[in-house]
């Protein structure tokens, strides 16, 4: 079986972003990079795949600068068997139609069984490019998958909808499955793992070898909202906080009465 | 300019971002259409045609089948613009439109300002306006960003779809939300704790600030996928949507997943150390702290009252 996993790396979202030179996106210093939370749920679903069919190969797929390499790495150490890294120093530039297009074209003559992506990025946040993927492939897709099971090439999966509500689906391999927070407990990497992850193939791939589709949408601008908020912000000593907010609990709603 | 309305139902019942696209097409001043598969016993209300194929046969999701729908759809009326939920029914079908249609898909539109869509980026910390280069776009919509004004009224003009055959994806059943003995839908107060709570021995802290203001104590979302917090308090779109008097975030940053279920709250309170962080659009009051600190003493300062 031949497994591929797509990840994608992203800011700490707690950090503080500003706006880089040209305006069309945040600045890419200062700030502290991970795996995209919901590609880690992909990563350890396609890890457990493997251990589970034992006779499988997974490729994990990045596009972005080196920088990208240490989140490969952490992929790699969480057991996946190889790293196809797309380089391309501009990939925050690309729209979504783009990126499926890349991961698509390297994708379409290795026959993967499985392909798992998160269902969405934590920053652009487009949730379209595992669906995409699937368009552009022909193959099926299941999007915000929580559950997922396999069995001789049958996919059970359950989708999260709205208010708790899952949605069950069967589907035959070849299959996309994009994955929603919760769908397991993505592991840490181990020692040992970190250490045999360094040895693995980590391929670098030209981006202009694999972009054969033009983008249909860009950035014209980005900016911080403005605050709409208006309320009251407290801030200084907490024990003068809490008889302020007591005070403003009383005047404001009845909890207190 | 005319809009394609992509409606949704679910187990035979009108979803309410329906209206939401409603709300939308009245905003960009277009005429619409609108697509629903769905019950003919139970139609949104809307002034306008509506075509309608039958959920019982095609399948409330069925993304072959549905693709195919509206595609037949788009070829007949020909609109300028396909518009979403940005739903789990939205997110997974639009792409699969566009994708066909040679169309940009702008995702999350939460507002559109001249014409020109907007969408958050990280977590709404930031905006973009997003310029499509394509004659026909996609969008999906943010639950909650165009709001009917009024009540939702009108009748549909029905045209019926009959659909034949299948497609690859086998839809065999809703799996319901667990259901617990807690309803915070009844709930006066809720003390809900967010990531910032840092560890899980801390959920008991915000469940004893939650007992000394009469309340329960909720989650959000990455607390109950830590299992720190069983799912039936998760509060959000993909929990529960409440509307207590009053509502203590204690270090929540504001997904706006989490927003959505909760900013109707009568009163907002949050407690967070980042003065930036989206939850402080909603709050009626932010305290700046750290909740380790400030929960346990307005706590005691509450008991002694």
């Amino acid at each position: 079986m031949k497994i591929l996993v797509c990840i994608k790396q992203v800011p700490d979202m707690e950090s503080k972003f500003k706006v880089d030179a040209g305006g069309t996106w945040y600045a890419k210093t200062d700030l502290a990079w991970r795996m995209n939370e919901y590609d880690e749920y992909a990563v350890e679903q396609s890890v457990q795949l493997k251990e589970q069919v034992k006779d499988a190969d997974l490729t994990v797929l990045c596009i972005g600068s080196d920088q990208v390499k240490e989140t490969m790495k952490k992929a790699l150490a969480m057991g996946c068997d190889r790293g196809a890294h797309i380089a391309d120093d501009n990939a925050s530039g690309k729209e979504p139609f783009e990126i499926a297009g890349i991961i698509a074209e390297y994708a379409k003559d290795k026959n993967f069984d499985l392909i798992f992506t998160g269902m969405q990025s934590q920053d652009r946040g487009s949730a379209q490019v595992g669906v995409l993927v699937a368009e552009m492939l022909g193959l099926p897709s299941v999007s915000t998958v929580v559950h997922f099971a396999y069995e001789g090439g049958t996919v059970e999966a359950k989708r999260e909808l709205e208010g708790g509500i899952k949605a069950c689906v069967k589907v035959q391999a070849p299959v996309v499955i994009t994955c929603q927070l919760g769908m397991n407990t993505p592991r840490y990497p181990t020692l040992p793992n970190i250490m045999k992850a360094k040895k693995k193939e980590l391929l670098s791939i030209p981006v202009q070898e694999l972009l054969k589709v033009d983008s249909r949408q860009e950035t014209a601008r980005i900016y911080f909202p403005e605050k709409k908020g208006g309320g009251l912000v407290l801030e200084g000593d907490i024990a003068e906080m809490a008889d302020k907010l007591i005070q403003i609990l009383k005047e404001k709603t009845a909890v207190l009465a | 300019m005319k809009i394609l309305l992509i409606a949704e139902s679910r187990e035979g019942k009108v979803l309410g971002g329906t209206y939401e696209l409603i709300a939308f097409a009245a905003k960009m001043n277009a005429e619409s259409v609108m697509f629903l598969v769905g019950d003919e016993s139970v139609l949104p209300k809307y002034d306008g045609k509506l075509y309608l194929a039958d959920g019982k046969t095609v399948g409330e999701y069925n993304p072959d089948v549905h693709k195919q729908l509206v595609l037949d759809l788009i070829a007949k009326e020909n609109p300028d613009m396909v518009a979403f939920c940005h739903s789990s029914y939205g997110w997974d079908l639009a792409p699969r439109i566009a994708c066909t249609l040679k169309a940009a898909q702008v995702s999350e539109v939460v507002d559109v300002v001249d014409g020109v869509p907007v969408v958050p980026v990280c977590n709404s910390k930031l905006r973009r306006d997003v310029k499509a280069k394509t004659a026909k776009t996609v969008v999906t919509l943010q639950a909650g960003a165009f709001g009917l004004s009024d009540e939702p009224s009108g009748t549909p003009v029905v045209e019926k779809i009959v659909v034949t055959g299948g497609g690859r994806v086998q839809f065999t059943g809703y799996e319901q939300a667990a259901s617990g003995g807690i309803d915070l839908g009844k709930a006066k107060v809720i003390v809900s704790a967010g990531r910032g709570i840092g560890k899980p021995e801390n959920v008991a802290m915000i469940a004893g600030l939650a007992k000394a203001l009469g309340g329960e104590y909720g989650a959000s979302r990455p607390v109950v996928d830590s299992e720190w917090v069983e799912h039936n308090r998760q509060v959000g779109t993909t929990g529960q949507t409440v509307t207590p008097k009053l509502y203590v975030a204690c270090g929540i940053s504001g997904a706006i997943q989490h927003l959505a279920g909760m900013k109707k709250s009568e009163f907002i309170v949050a407690i967070n150390t980042d003065k930036d962080a989206p939850i402080g659009d909603v709050a009626d009051v932010l305290v700046v702290a750290d909740l380790k600190q400030f929960v346990p003493l307005l706590t005691e300062k509450i008991k002694s009252l």
